[in-house]
């Protein structure tokens, strides 16, 4: 090659390659069914954090008196409150289900010396969920 | 006539040419080929120029990884048959500087091994006399799974984390990190903590787990790193809440 370096008899070069670096597309993330998926189960997190804003906002018009609390609570009876509340549930529930089902990949429980299968691992974790969510519901309907 | 399939391989000669691009090949579709055959074929019949890396052709080396088809994959481990009618993609590993056509530079991934401590760590040698570590199957168990890795980089090109964060230690290294952290017959958890419980380490992992779904040995490093976040979790809680415990 033209630009090939000249080399004298004798003489040691040591190869130093033109290293080429490839640059990684902002789009990286839709190669893959996988990524996707991955993008999702984060950007659901979201709408965790919407929950907790939600509940400080409730806090909030609970401290301001009743008539604030009512006009908060007028808001949530609004067709589009609920609609995004159904939104937000369905979406919160990916994303407990999606780390529900990665739980295994962190956890190794063993009984005796016996690894405990992570399909017992992942039904457990709902069992409890489902029993703390219907404690959780009776208590406000008992109130 | 024998069936063909077409290999679009990513070319890169710097002396040639600044930039990579693609050449593609025909080559027989055989039943019994994978991939790395193609690409002897390649060279040995149609273009010797084509550089790649292979040694042992049976998932043991470690060292044939190409993408295939955009998906991290050990050449001599993919049948060249499931890619039919084609074309196949094959372009050098993800995430790595290229060398040379499908030659990526492995200098970073060294660094990053080493920073990850992979040896039996003890705090003091046991004096010959006393005789050889041992070691019972189930304490063998613990870490078995992770000694498998062969450091074949798959699971860092799998890895957006890689791409994104390059300073990030990386799903092999952490494996095999825990592989002696989970030997009975090692002291070097500490040692271990300090380097990959800081900046790029475990905790640089957004758990994507890609890495444990292309790697060959099943070794799972998405589980690996996981582990090591919950023992951290689990340590830290227990600096603050047992203080007076220390560090054992």
């Amino acid at each position: 090659m033209s630009n090939a370096p000249k080399i004298s008899a004798g003489e040691r070069v040591r190869y130093k390659p033109q290293i080429y670096m490839p640059q990684m597309s902002i789009f990286w993330w839709v190669k893959d069914r996988a990524y996707v998926f991955f993008i999702i189960r984060e950007l659901t997190s979201l709408v965790v954090a919407a929950y907790v804003i939600l509940m400080m906002i409730q806090i909030n018009a609970l401290s301001q008196g009743p008539e604030a609390w009512q006009a908060l609570t007028d808001w949530f009876a609004t067709p589009f409150s609920i609609g995004l509340h159904i939104v937000f549930l369905i979406l919160l529930i990916f994303h407990t289900l999606t780390w529900f089902w990665v739980a295994p990949t962190a956890m190794v429980v063993r009984i005796g010396s016996k690894k405990v299968p992570g399909s017992i691992l992942i039904a457990g974790n709902i069992a409890m969920w489902l029993i703390i969510s219907l404690a959780i519901g009776w208590l406000i309907v008992s109130i | 006539m024998e069936q063909t399939i077409t290999l679009q391989v990513q070319r890169y000669i710097p002396e040639q040419y600044p930039e990579p691009y693609f050449q593609s090949y025909e080559v027989p579709l055989r039943k019994k080929w994978v991939i790395l055959d193609a690409l002897n074929y390649i060279k040995d019949e149609i273009d010797g120029t084509l550089t790649y890396r292979w040694s042992c052709r049976m998932g043991v080396c470690g060292s044939c990884g190409m993408m295939v088809n955009d998906r991290p994959a050990l050449t001599c481990a993919t049948f060249l048959e499931e890619y039919a009618p084609g074309p196949v993609r094959i372009t050098p590993l993800d995430y790595f500087g290229i060398i040379r056509d499908l030659v990526v530079n492995t200098d970073d991934f060294m660094g990053k091994l080493k920073r990850a401590q992979p040896w039996l760590i003890t705090d003091e040698a046991k004096p010959l006399s006393e005789g050889a570590y041992k070691q019972t199957p189930q304490e063998k168990a613990e870490y078995e799974q992770y000694s498998m890795c062969i450091n074949c980089m798959l699971c860092y090109s799998a890895c957006p984390v890689v791409g994104l964060e390059p300073d990030f230690v990386g799903p092999a290294a952490i494996a095999l990190a825990q592989r002696y952290n989970y030997d009975s017959r090692d002291e070097g958890e500490d040692q271990r903590n300090e380097e990959l419980t800081g900046e790029g380490g475990i905790y640089s992992c957004t758990l994507v787990g890609e890495c444990s779904e292309v790697c060959p040995k099943a070794v799972d490093p998405a589980g690996a790193i996981q582990r090591y976040k919950a023992t951290g979790a689990v340590e830290w809680w227990q600096s603050v809440l047992m203080p007076w415990k220390g560090k054992s």
